[in-house]
């Protein structure tokens, strides 16, 4: 069970790498205006196929490509309710301040946790396989941060708990 | 001979094209403005900034007999430079000419036809505009290739008889359209596309073969031949009336192309390395890199910070650490391998995706140096000669199947 994750990220970075092949592209839709095709979603022949990559059905990713810019979709494993609600704060933590991760998107999309959107000027400005590194990077500790954090909120609760019960010990 | 390498800037270089001499060089660096760099011993320096457009400039030519330069941008504009006296200081500064090119949208993509009496701009209209030069007005007029365009045009590609002109788009077609101008041109002789060609025939239509936008097109040395590579990592030569050679490739898709005899193609785009492919009516196939990526390259030791595992936290030190992260992340520190991907420097010469290729030097009716400039906002002048072959798919090989860490 040692390799249990790599073929997963070994898939999302292929996948990754093949669609961040992004270019320039002014839109044909309103004049003189040049934005994201997959958020903009006018013309539909500059968008190609989303695709999930899934490990189980609690974790799976989601890259939809398009000429100018790609977006990519988490959805992070959450196996109980202590879980759902460490992962909803970590990922609000996060989008609350998604300039700073500059490729991060404000809102996920419906039916992920955390999405980010990755334009032509991204890939321009950054190493490309940067930013590969970083989102693989980011999905290895993301899982690992919560079930940190929810090792640290069990003992927490240990610990109070022993100590408010003391004082009926006595 | 190895590739001389110039860095121009830090930013992206969109488009690039040199004057008739080589001794002077028309860039944008993915601003508004057009540089002339002029050659001064090894170095390039900036000579004069063409300053008129108002969006990003997308694509320049520079014509080699009658000296003009030519930019389009995604402004919806297009400009022709020529170099005339200053009436107060008579010094050559380069004027611009007004275009009216009639798109609404960006323009993509321009090229001088082989005559230099006309131009061509492709653009995000879904059109084409040729345009020619009106005397009585002294400015450019256009005529637009419409049909059956559904999509932006990416690039274009004169045919030597000055009349014919490919066009890929990204509806996954690339076509070769007459554009034909009764006022300018002389009537056409027959070649293999076709003999009566009046403006706006479609001489042929041919789809990339899994249905990629197709990035770049070009006419080989004779005209008789036209290739083109599209987004499905494929490059297509046509031969009018015989075979179309699809070859795929195993790396990132080509952006760009140039014929450098009438059996060879240099092609470069994502992968960041000019790869050559030769053949004949009989069929083609790929050789080899110009980019030579196993070859020593001076290491600058930049290496980032992810290599190292911090250890923060409790449970993430000593031996549960080293088991969980072997277990949970398939990640063992026990070989202390190093990443691969820890290194920032790819193994080509060019850092980042390759934007254009264009010949540098021609010997005869062959092109014996080809120039090259990406996003890395570094030129390149390639010795078509020097090939390596096997060295397919770096980026890939760096990007898509290292072995996680």
């Amino acid at each position: 069970m040692s390799n249990v994750l790599r073929p997963y990220l070994a898939a999302v970075r292929s996948t990754l790498t093949a669609a961040l092949t992004l270019e320039n592209f002014a839109s044909q839709v309103v004049e003189r205006h040049n934005k994201p095709e997959v958020e903009a979603g006018g013309s539909k022949e500059v968008l190609l196929n989303p695709l999930t990559i899934s490990r189980n059905e609690n974790e799976r990713v989601l890259i939809e490509p398009s000429v100018n810019s790609i977006r990519l979709s988490i959805k992070i494993k959450q196996a109980d309710e202590i879980e759902r609600i460490l992962c909803h704060q970590f990922t609000r933590f996060m989008m609350q301040r998604a300039e700073s991760f500059i490729v991060l998107r404000r809102k996920p999309v419906q039916g992920y946790d955390i999405s980010f959107l990755i334009t032509n000027t991204h890939t321009e400005t950054m190493l490309k396989h940067k930013i590969v590194d970083f989102i693989i990077q980011f999905m290895e500790e993301v899982d690992r941060e919560i079930s940190e954090m929810k090792l640290s909120l069990n003992a927490r609760a240990r610990i109070v708990a022993e100590s408010y019960l003391t004082a009926f010990n006595t | 001979m190895a590739p001389e390498i110039y860095n121009l800037a830090q930013t992206p270089i969109t488009s690039h094209a040199f004057s008739p001499d080589r001794n002077q060089l028309a860039v944008s660096l993915n601003t508004n403005d057009v540089q002339i760099y002029s050659r001064q011993g090894n170095e390039w320096a900036v000579a004069e900034t063409l300053s008129e457009h108002d969006k990003l400039v997308t694509s320049i030519d520079w014509a080699p007999h009658s000296n003009r330069i030519v930019t389009a941008s995604q402004d919806r504009n297009a400009y022709v430079w020529q170099e005339m006296p200053d009436p107060e200081t008579g010094k050559l500064v380069w004027k611009p000419t007004l275009v009216l090119l009639r798109i609404n949208r960006a323009a993509t993509h321009v090229r001088w036809s082989p005559k230099e009496d006309k131009f061509a701009v492709a653009s995000g209209a879904r059109a084409i505009a040729i345009c020619s030069f009106d005397s009585e007005n002294n400015w450019w007029v256009s005529k637009l290739l419409k049909k059956p365009i559904r999509s932006t045009v990416l690039s274009i590609d004169w045919h030597p008889n000055n009349v014919l002109l490919a066009a890929g788009s990204a509806d996954m077609k690339a076509r070769v359209f007459s554009a034909y101008i009764k006022e300018v041109d002389e009537r056409p002789a027959a070649t293999v596309w076709g003999s009566k060609l009046p403006f706006n025939t479609i001489c042929g239509e041919y789809a990339s073969p899994a249905g990629g936008w197709v990035h770049t097109v070009g006419f080989s040395p004779s005209g008789d031949v036209l290739a083109f590579a599209s987004h499905d990592s494929s490059i297509s030569v046509v031969y009018p009336g015989g075979p179309v050679h699809n070859i795929r490739i195993s790396s990132l898709p080509f952006l760009t192309l140039t014929w450098t005899s009438e059996d060879s193609i240099v092609a470069a785009g994502h992968d960041c390395q000019p790869v050559v492919f030769s053949g004949s009516e009989a069929g083609w196939q790929g050789i080899g890199s110009l980019d030579d990526t196993t070859a020593p390259k001076a290491t600058d030791g930049v290496r980032s910070g992810y290599g190292g595992n911090t250890s923060v936290g409790r449970l993430k030190t000593g031996a549960f650490a080293t088991f969980r992260d072997a277990d949970s992340r398939g990640q063992s520190t026990i070989s202390g391998s190093s990443s691969p991907s820890a290194d920032t420097k790819l193994l080509t010469v060019h850092q980042n995706t390759i934007t254009s290729v264009k010949p540098y030097e021609i010997q005869g009716d062959q092109v014996i140096r080809v120039s090259t400039t990406g996003v890395d906002g570094n030129l390149v002048i390639w010795d078509v000669a020097t090939v390596t072959a096997g060295g397919a798919s770096a980026m890939t090989a760096r990007l898509g199947s290292t072995h996680l860490r």
